[in-house]
């Protein structure tokens, strides 16, 4: 089953057209990886599905159209999105945040498991539960971010770069999580400029070049791929 | 927000008795203070705190907009006068209307909550500097349509302003007047301090449980980072909106008292300085801390008041005569003791943990 689904997605911005009919599947328990040059479209198509931009075509998400719906109703049904450049709430704590990201739910028992349950992912973060979020290093900063967005309680969890701007170390940490968390049985789709850790990561990849899907395959076939090879894993 | 909350009751349980004696305490002052007043300093200084009262209720509804969710709105009198001119319409000769109190409270207040989403609104995608200047305008706009609906059609009596405004009755009997209960002598002016004493109390609760709510925590997320509010799935539309109506129903509130008490309105009483004038009191207190905003109300409602009484007479007995006129002098002080403030406190005189926090933030970025 699909959870969700793009038919011929489109965004413009006046009159570029950065997303020029996109069609991609993300079937349920899936990790999906979004790869493509700076500039390709793929934040703008994560934007558009989780309804952050206005857009042409249609959006499926387990089954029901819900293109350009407000993005507050989304995440109700179970749809979270890590934006790009983090955007924790730098004045609040850690506890704070992670409380902020539950904010739509009321059952506030479950939400002190699920808050532990994100410390035990993150011990850093347990760590740091009562500093405010914008002292927390860059790699910190996203792992609250993905714990922030799990409070929740996705069933698909939308990542932008989540690599963006991080020291190797870190990546390779956050990468364990994200992988931990789709083994969890949360549906992951993962937009990234690193295409060679996406991709050994995703299920399947999609590569995206300026505003369309050019070449969609498993994601080892896709790391064999020569063409991938050369164009995005420099070789 | 969950964990401090808890705790702060943990520690409320452990010393409950402590807090009632203290409770009881405040409330004895709190009833005795107007007989204080007037017995030492004289009849003026309980209007004084009246206004101090009217003003109380305007700053923590101003607080609500740009304290809670971080709204900056220059045009914050104008739910005021929205209410104080309900009520002159609704409660005297202008139009031979005379609504009792319990109808037109209730009426101002949906009035200026309307206008405050009428002004809401349009301005959903401004922040800070852009929307200060919308709601600047928005104030003037209302100043000046209560200034020229006197024609065609006279509805305002224009810059005239509207008298003999009803006071609050109840049962027939007017609050404005003097009047004796077990032996002791009620002044209109002393039953209103408890009539807006009671308003103030009730305006400060409301804004409590608001700041510890789900809306609150909404404000909050909406204040820090728009988008990721968002993100958090909160509805920033509908939250934004609220913030706006609710903080504009207690300015409208505190119109309608100000009409009665006052018995007379014009739209003098709601230029551009009293909007500024009531953000001070937000801003100098403490941005979105309600304690911290009825402190900084009462330091700026009563100390020009000192300085307006007491400036000549000091003058007179250190120099012999009125060096400086006391009126020009109140706002140079005034206006040093703000810069003062900023300065030396710039999260305000009794700021809120969060904010305090941002300020310092602020502070190690520069």
């Amino acid at each position: 089953m699909n959870l969700l689904e793009l038919k011929s997605l489109k965004v413009a911005y006046g009159g570029i057209n950065a997303v020029k009919g996109v069609d991609l599947r993300v079937g349920a328990g899936e990790m999906v990886a979004l790869i493509g040059a700076n500039g390709a479209g793929k934040t703008s198509t994560l934007k558009a599905i989780c309804g952050m931009l206005h857009h042409g075509g249609r959006v499926l998400y387990r089954g029901e159209d819900v293109s350009n719906q407000p993005s507050h109703e989304l995440v109700a049904r179970g749809l979270a999105m890590v934006p790009e450049g983090r955007g924790v709430f730098g004045r609040l704590t850690v506890a704070e945040n992670l409380e902020m990201g539950a904010y739509i739910r009321r059952d506030a028992r479950a939400i002190r498991d699920d808050m532990d349950h994100v410390y035990k992912l993150f011990p850093r973060l347990a760590e740091r539960r009562r500093q405010t979020a914008g002292t927390l290093s860059g790699g910190e900063q996203q792992m609250l971010a993905i714990g922030r967005a799990l409070m929740s309680q996705p069933k698909l969890l939308l990542l932008d770069e989540p690599s963006m701007g991080l020291a190797p170390m870190m990546v390779e940490k956050i990468f364990e999580v994200v992988r931990q968390v789709s083994a969890e049985g949360v549906t992951v789709l993962l937009v990234e400029q690193n295409a060679k850790l996406a991709l050994e990561a995703a299920n399947r990849g999609y590569v995206m070049e300026s505003g369309e899907i050019t070449l969609t395959d498993d994601a080892r076939a896709l790391l064999d791929n020569p063409q991938v090879r050369q164009a995005y894993l420099g070789e | 927000m969950i964990a401090p909350f808890a705790a702060r009751f943990k520690h409320w349980k452990r010393d409950r008795r402590a807090l009632w004696v203290g409770y009881a305490m405040i409330a004895v002052a709190l009833a005795v203070l107007p007989f204080l007043v007037d017995n030492t300093l004289g009849r003026t200084w309980v209007r004084v705190i009246d206004f101090a009262l009217i003003y109380a209720m305007l700053a923590l509804g101003l607080n609500i907009v740009v304290g809670f969710a971080g709204l900056l709105d220059l045009g914050y009198i104008a739910f005021y006068a929205v209410g104080a001119y309900t009520w002159a319409l609704l409660a005297s000769p202008q139009f031979g209307l005379h609504l009792p109190f319990w109808l037109i409270l209730p009426i101002g207040f949906v009035a200026a909550g309307f206008f405050g989403v009428l002004l809401g609104a349009p301005t959903l995608r401004l922040r800070g500097d852009y929307l200060a200047i919308v709601t600047l305008g928005f104030g003037e706009i209302v100043r000046i349509f209560l200034n020229n609906l006197d024609h065609p059609v006279n509805i305002t009596n224009g810059p005239i302003g509207i008298n003999l405004i009803d006071p609050v009755m109840i049962g027939g009997v007017s609050l404005t007047k003097t009047h004796e209960i077990l032996g002791i002598e009620f002044s209109g002016t002393h039953i209103y301090y408890y009539l807006l004493l009671l308003l103030v109390m009730a305006t400060i609760f409301v804004c409590v449980r608001l700041e510890d709510s789900r809306l609150g925590r909404a404000w909050i997320a909406i204040r820090e980072d728009e988008t990721a509010a968002q993100a958090m799935g909160i509805n920033t539309r509908n939250v934004k909106l609220l913030a706006f109506a609710m903080g504009a129903s207690f300015g409208g509130i505190a119109g309608g008292l100000f009409s009665s008490f006052q018995g007379f309105v014009s739209p003098e009483s709601f230029i551009l300085l009293e909007s500024i004038m009531v953000l001070c009191m937000v801003v100098l207190g403490g941005m979105g801390h309600v304690a911290g905003v009825v402190l900084g109300t009462f330091l700026l409602a009563v100390l020009p008041e000192v300085l307006r009484h007491g400036a000549s007479p000091v003058q007179q007995q250190l120099f012999g005569k009125v060096i400086l006129d006391p009126e020009s002098l109140r706002m140079m002080l005034f206006g040093l003791a703000l810069i003062l403030v900023m300065l030396l406190r710039p999260s305000g005189l009794w700021p809120s943990p969060i904010r305090r926090r941002e300020f310092a933030d602020a502070k190690a970025d520069s």
